[in-house]
C-alpha cells in the first residue's frame, strides 16, 4: 500500500526526523489562508500516489498567500498520469542549499534491510543508480541489530560537509531506519533531504510503502489509505479477498492463482489479444466470488469477452462451476463466456456447466485464449 | 531419490486440526506421505482421524515420534512463530504453506534458522511431491503428477499444476516438483534447487518456472551456466504486467524497472535455456533439450 506525501511526513514526524511545517487542504481558498498562517513562501505540491508529479506541473512555489491560492486552482483537479488531483500541501519553501537521498529498502537477495544514499539527491534513485552507480553509497543492516551507531555516522559522514550536518543525518537515518522497521514499509525514502542555507537538515519531501501482509497489526497506517487515488475494482477485489489489476485490453480474465493469472495475460497478448485484467479468484472457490470477480470485470465498459482459465487443484471446478451458474442466474450478463476447467472434479463441472448452454468451453488454455480473443474481435 | 523428501520423511503437521491442515494431512498420508505426528497447542493428547497422535509442542512431537520434516498451515500471524518453534525442537526440513506472512517476520526467521541448519521451504508456496517415492508434503495434487525423471521447480502454484500436468500428459514423468513460493523473501531459492536436481541420480532434465519481481530468476541463470549439466527449460510469467503493481504475489512486482519478464528471459536466455513462450510451449522443449529423456 502506499500514501500520499503529507501522510507520509506525518509518520517521519512523529519519530522524529525534522520535516518543514505544512498543511494538507482541498480548496484554494484553504491553501491561501495556510499560506497567510505560515507567513513565508510556500510550496504547493499535489497529493497523488503516482510518481513524477514534478514534471506534470504538481508542484509549484508561491511567494505571497494570493498566489499559492492562484496555483492551488491550477493544481487541484489536474490529471497527473490517470490519477485526478484532489488535494495540495502546503508548506514552507525553504533555501535549499544542497539535496541528499536517503532510503531504506528491502534487499530481496540478501534477505536484509538496505540503506541507500547519495550524496546527490533531487533526482530518482533509479535514474542515480544507472547513469552514477558510485554516487550510491549501501549499507546492509542485520535486522536482529538493527542500525548500528557506527555505520549511521560513517554513513553521514559520506554525506555531510561537516561535523555539524553530520549529526542531524546520523540521527535522520537512524530514525528512517525505525520507520521502516516498525511501520512494516517496504519502501521508506526521503529525496530530498536538504540542507538549507541556514544551516537545517530537512525532509522536504517523504515516500512510504508498506507491506499489505503487515497491514493487520496497523490499523492507524490502514486507515490512510485514499481510496478515491485508488482503482474502484481494486477496492472492490481486495475487500472480497481478490486480486485484481487493470489493464487496457478487452479480454477479461478470471483465473486462480497468481502465476497462472499472469500466464494467461500474457498468452492473450502472444496469441493477438489484449488483456483487460489480473485477477487471481485464490484458493477458494465459493460462488460469491465468481460473482464479485464478474462485475468487477462487467463494470469495464472495454471489456468484449471474458475468459475462465481454472486448474483445479485445491480448488475444486465443480464449486467455480456452481458459482457461474449462480453468476449467470443473478446477473444479466450479455458478454460471451469463455470457460476452461481443468483438474479436481472436471467431470462434475462440465455436468453442471451443461444448465449454461451460452457458454463457450475449452479443453486447454490455448484454445480457450484463442477462443476469448475472438469472441472479443 | 528425490530431493529433500523421500520414504525416511517422517512428517508432523502444524495447524493439523484447522480447516486446511486437517484436509491436506489425509491427503498427504493417502497419498503415502509417512505422517507421524500433528501440533494444535490445547488439543495435545487427541488423535487425527483416530490414528496420528496430536500434540501441544513440536518439541513434544519430536520427542514422542521422531519426526524430522515439519509442514505448517497455521494463520499468517502465528507462522513465523511456527516455523521458528519447528527449528528449535529440531526438525531440518519445514515447509510453510501460509500465504500473508509479512516480511519483517521473515526477515528475523531466516538467520534463525541458518544458525540451526534448518532448511525453509516457502513461506506462501504450494510445497513439494516426489512422484517416484510417493510421498508429499504440501498441497500439489497428487492427481497430475506422474513418476518419472523431470525436475520442477517454480515459484508459482497454480501455473505449476498446469505445467506439471501438460508434462504428465505428454509422458514426462517428475522426480520431485517443487513451488518455492510467491513471496519476497523464501527460505529456497532457485539456486537452491537447481543444484538438489543437479546433484540428484533421479533427474534427468529439468523445469524451472519463474515470474516477474526479484532477481532469483537472473541469479539462477548464472549458477545454470557454470555448474548444471542437465538440460534446464523455463517459462516466465507476468510479460504483460505493468510497473509498480503487486500480481498478487506479494513479490510479483515490477521496482524501479528491475525485475521485470524481459530481463529474466534475457538473462536465461544468455545462459543457454530455452525459454518457453507459452506454456504449452515447455514439453516441446524439454523434448528437444532432453531426447533421451524416458516416456511413459
Amino acid at each position: 500500500m502506499n500514501i500520499h506525501e503529507y501522510q507520509a511526513k506525518e509518520i517521519f514526524a512523529r519519530f522524529g526526523i525534522p520535516v518543514p511545517p505544512g498543511t494538507v487542504v482541498t480548496t484554494p481558498a484553504e491553501a491561501e489562508s495556510v499560506a497567510a498562517k505560515i507567513g513565508k513562501p510556500v510550496v504547493v505540491k499535489a497529493q497523488v500516489l503516482v510518481g513524477g508529479r514534478g514534471k506534470a506541473g504538481g508542484v509549484k512555489i508561491a511567494q505571497t498567500p494570493a498566489e499559492a491560492k492562484e496555483k492551488a486552482a491550477q493544481i487541484l483537479g489536474m490529471d497527473i498520469k490517470g490519477e485526478k488531483v484532489q488535494k495540495v500541501l502546503i508548506t514552507e519553501a525553504v533555501d535549499i542549499a544542497r539535496e541528499i537521498y536517503v532510503g531504506v529498502v528491502m534487499d530481496r537477495r540478501a534477505q536484509k534491510p538496505l540503506i541507500m544514499a547519495s550524496a546527490e539527491g533531487g533526482v530518482e534513485i533509479e535514474i542515480t543508480a544507472v547513469e552514477k552507480p558510485q554516487a550510491i553509497k549501501r549499507v546492509h543492516v542485520d535486522p536482529l541489530y538493527g542500525v548500528h551507531s557506527f555505520a549511521a555516522r560513517n554513513l553521514a559522514a559520506e554525506l555531510a560537509d561537516n561535523a555539524e550536518q553530520a549529526k542531524p543525518m546520523t540521527d535522520i537515518i537512524e530514525k528512517l531506519y525505525r520507520v521502516f522497521m516498525e511501520t512494516d514499509a517496504s519502501l521508506a525514502e526521503i529525496n530530498p533531504l536538504v540542507v538549507t542555507k541556514d544551516g537545517r537538515v530537512l525532509a522536504i519531501d517523504a515516500k512510504l510503502n508498506f507491506d499489505d501482509n503487515a497491514l493487520y497489526r496497523h490499523a492507524d497506517i490502514e486507515a490512510m489509505r485514499d481510496t478515491d487515488a485508488e482503482d474502484a475494482g481494486e477496492t472492490t477485489a481486495r475487500a472480497e479477498g481478490l486480486s485484481f489489476v487493470r489493464l487496457s485490453g478487452n479480454v477479461g480474465c478470471i483465473v486462480n492463482g497468481a502465476g497462472l493469472a499472469m500466464a494467461t495475460m500474457d498468452l492473450v497478448k502472444e496469441y493477438g489479444g489484449q488483456p483487460a485484467n489480473f485477477l487471481d479468484i485464490g484458493g477458494s472457490s465459493r460462488p460469491e466470488k465468481v460473482v464479485t470477480a464478474l462485475t468487477i470485470i462487467t463494470s469495464d465498459k472495454s471489456v468484449r469477452s471474458i475468459l475462465f482459465n481454472i486448474f483445479g487443484g485445491i480448488t475444486r471446478c465443480d464449486d467455480v462451476a456452481r458459482g457461474l451458474v449462480t453468476a449467470f442466474n443473478q446477473m444479466d450478463l450479455k458478454l460471451p463466456v469463455v470457460v476452461r476447467l481443468t483438474g479436481t472434479n472436471e467431470k462434475e463441472a462440465r455436468e453442471i456447466l451443461k444448465q449454461l448452454p451460452s457458454l463457450h468451453t475449452a479443453e486447454t488454455m490455448d484454445e480457450a485464449v484463442k477462443k476469448a480473443i475472438q469472441l472479443a474481435a | 531419490m528425490s530431493i529433500l523428501i523421500d520414504k525416511n520423511t517422517r512428517l508432523v503437521v502444524q495447524g493439523i486440526t484447522g480447516r486446511d491442515g486437517s484436509f491436506h494431512a489425509s491427503q498427504m498420508a493417502a497419498y503415502g506421505t509417512n505422517l507421524v505426528a500433528g501440533v494444535t497447542p490445547g488439543k495435545g493428547g487427541t488423535r487425527f482421524e483416530d490414528k496420528v497422535p496430536v500434540f501441544d509442542s513440536v518439541h513434544a512431537a519430536v520427542d514422542a515420534t521422531g519426526a524430522n520434516t515439519s509442514v505448517i498451515y497455521v494463520r499468517a500471524p502465528f507462522a513465523a512463530d511456527a516455523i521458528c518453534e519447528a527449528a528449535e525442537a529440531g526438525i531440518r526440513f519445514v515447509v510453510c504453506i501460509t500465504e500473508g506472512v509479512p516480511v519483517r517476520d521473515m526477515l528475523r526467521v531466516v538467520p534463525f534458522l541458518k544458525e540451526r541448519s534448518t532448511r525453509l521451504l516457502g513461506p506462501n508456496c504450494p510445497g513439494l511431491i516426489a512422484p517416484n517415492s510417493k510421498v508429499k508434503v504440501g498441497i500439489l495434487p497428487a492427481s497430475i503428477v506422474l513418476p518419472g525423471s523431470v525436475g520442477v521447480v517454480s515459484r508459482s502454484g497454480t501455473l505449476t499444476y498446469e505445467v506439471v500436468y501438460q508434462l504428465t500428459r505428454a509422458g514426462m514423468g517428475q522426480s520431485t516438483c517443487i513451488g518455492i513460493g510467491g513471496d519476497p523473501v523464501i527460505g529456497t531459492n532457485f539456486i537452491d534447487c537447481l543444484r538438489m536436481f543437479q546433484g540428484d541420480d533421479e533427474t534427468e532434465a529439468i523445469v524451472m518456472i519463474g515470474e516477474i519481481g526479484g532477481s532469483d530468476e537472473e541469479e539462477a541463470a548464472a549458477f545454470i551456466k557454470e555448474k548444471v549439466t542437465k538440460p534446464v527449460v523455463s517459462f516466465i510469467a507476468g510479460q504483460t504486467a505493468p510497473p509498480g503493481k503487486r500480481m498478487g504475489h506479494a513479490g510479483a512486482i515490477v521496482t524501479g524497472g528491475s525485475g521485470t519478464a524481459a530481463d529474466k528471459i534475457k538473462a536465461l536466455t544468455a545462459a543457454g535455456v530455452p525459454v518457453a513462450r507459452v506454456p504449452s510451449e515447455i514439453t516441446r522443449l524439454v523434448a528437444q533439450s532432453a531426447p533421451a529423456l524416458k516416456r511413459a
